[in-house]
């Protein structure tokens, strides 16, 4: 982000490195293809070797669209081991961790068992990439807390996946995608929410996933940049459908947090909800109060990729409207569209906020001391 | 300015680039096909690596569908977001009227003009049988 152009680079840089900072959005990768088969039943190895994975997703290997660069990720982030970027503990100690301090690292896992038809499958893959999780990062290395995948499908499953992990230090949170079969707001869902609000985690959606719809509401486009910019639509009605099914009505302590789709449609996106709420309310009577106000309550945001106006007072309206305490800072490590974390906030914030902004907000939302 | 001796030429031979710090500065000096190009090593968007990008052209277009591609291994594409910028001027090609590199003149001198002239630096060793490259900063 890079809101006012500054003239001292070198004067500009250092700027926060010294200050604790929270990452909530850092993608662990696999080293190779098998990595995981440790943690799978022999049938599945041998399902996988077999069958391969079968996505809802037309494209079974790999994303819809071709990404900027290799594995959408920055090109100085490859280990020096060798490997694809995020796929080293150490290198992202080295690269990312010490040299900005962080003190919370948050894991988000993607390509995982999300999206994939056979059930029983994805349950599995989801299962081998939690346990996955701990034995590689964040038992070797304490800041970082990593973040429960659960084949999202299939409710019931998932809701068993989060049970069974509840409580356990290593999990600061549920993890799924925007693009799923259904909006996220739909029944089949609702175990889900059900299950994290019982464990006490917030759940995370993050920016992508597999779900086999188009990815614009008007079809398929024609290039990555459309999909970049499509990320926060997809968000916008994975947060409408949450509200207006009745998840934060019938979830009161459920806690969200939009991961990688920007946020400075929040408030836009929550004005037109209330509006036509006021309405059209008798369609949806479990809808009881206002959107805005579960919005308000209920809903977190990562700052990468943060909204970059020319103004940075046009930011601060936006952040005053969502609160500065629902910020929480991330840098989308190793993916190319990584924020740098002296560089993301533009000067004449108090003190207060940014500590909340880099650190404080994350701490509380996910229980760190 | 002062002339800093960067290494003689044949260590730098056409399509490598070499890393250094001069005063503090991260500066990368490049050979392309011949000739040298010093630019500050640190991107003015969010400060990446600049240097470690790859080498690419410029896609430009007047009319959808009419592509036109151009300075081919003359532009920079930094690691991280992927901004251009001209090697050959520190020029950006995403935001031109904010953001460039600054971009410091290199070339080739004769072994010795650099052995006599006070600008030798001090950390290379100079043989007078070779020529070297020279940036400006
Ligand atoms: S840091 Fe170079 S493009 Fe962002």
């Amino acid at each position: 982000m890079n809101i006012q152009f500054r003239e001292n680079q070198e004067a500009a840089s250092p700027l926060t490195v010294k200050t604790a900072i929270a990452d909530c959005d850092i993608h662990p990768a696999r080293a190779t293809r098998t990595e995981l088969y440790p943690y799978l039943a022999k049938r599945w190895q041998h399902h996988l070797e077999v069958y391969g994975v079968h996505a809802y997703q037309g494209m079974m290997e790999g994303p819809p669209y071709p990404k900027a660069q290799p594995n959408a990720s920055r090109r100085d982030a490859y280990p020096p081991e060798g490997g694809p970027q995020g796929s080293s503990l150490s290198f992202m100690q080295k690269q990312l961790l010490d040299p900005n301090n962080v003190q919370l690292g948050v894991l988000n896992p993607l390509n995982t068992g999300q999206g994939i038809r056979n059930h029983e499958l994805a349950a599995a893959l989801c299962s081998a990439i939690n346990d996955w999780q701990i034995d590689k990062w964040t038992s070797k290395d304490k800041r970082l807390k990593a973040s429960i995948v659960v084949g999202n499908e299939d409710g019931l499953s998932a809701a068993a996946e989060i049970r069974e992990r509840a409580g356990d230090k290593n999990f600061v949170q549920v993890l799924l995608l925007s693009r799923n079969v259904e909006p996220l707001g739909q029944r089949r869902y609702w175990p889900i929410y059900q299950a994290a609000e019982e464990a006490g985690l917030p759940v995370g959606v993050h920016a992508f996933g597999f779900g086999g719809n188009p990815i614009t509401p008007s079809g398929w486009p024609s290039y990555y940049i459309e999909e970049m910019v499509g990320h926060s639509q997809c968000q916008q009605s994975a947060l409408a459908s949450l509200v207006l099914e009745g998840v934060f009505e019938r979830f009161p302590k459920l806690k969200m947090v939009m991961i990688e789709a920007g946020f400075g449609w929040a408030p836009s996106l929550a004005w037109r909800l209330d509006k036509v709420w006021q309405r059209l309310r008798s369609e949806v009577p479990h809808v009881k109060r206002p959107p805005s106000e579960y919005i308000r309550e209920q809903v977190w945001w990562t700052t990468q990729p943060m909204e970059d106006p020319e103004s940075r007072e046009d930011l601060f309206d936006v952040i005053n409207w969502i609160g500065w305490d629902r910020l929480l800072f991330a840098t989308d490590y190793p993916h190319w569209d990584y924020d740098e974390p002296s560089r993301v906030l533009p000067a004449g914030v108090s003190e207060a906020n940014r500590e909340a902004f880099y650190l404080g907000n994350a701490r509380a939302l996910y229980g760190i001391g | 300015m002062a002339r800093h001796v960067i290494a003689p030429v044949d260590e730098l031979p056409p399509g490598t680039r070499k890393f250094l710090e001069i005063d503090g500065r991260p500066i990368a000096v490049f050979n392309i096909k011949g000739e040298y190009f010093g630019l500050m090593n640190r991107c003015p968007h969010q400060g990446a690596s600049l240097c470690e990008g790859p080498l690419i052209g410029l896609a430009q277009s007047n009319n959808p569908g009419e592509i036109e591609y151009t300075k081919l291994g003359e532009i920079i594409r930094c690691p991280w977001h992927g901004w251009e910028f001209d090697i050959r001027t520190g020029q950006s090609y995403c935001d031109p009227r904010r953001f460039r590199v600054k971009a410091y003149p290199a070339h080739v001198e004769p072994g010795a003009s650099v052995v006599k002239g006070p600008y030798v630096a001090e950390t290379i060793a100079v043989s007078v049988e070779s020529d070297y490259v020279v940036v400006e900063l």
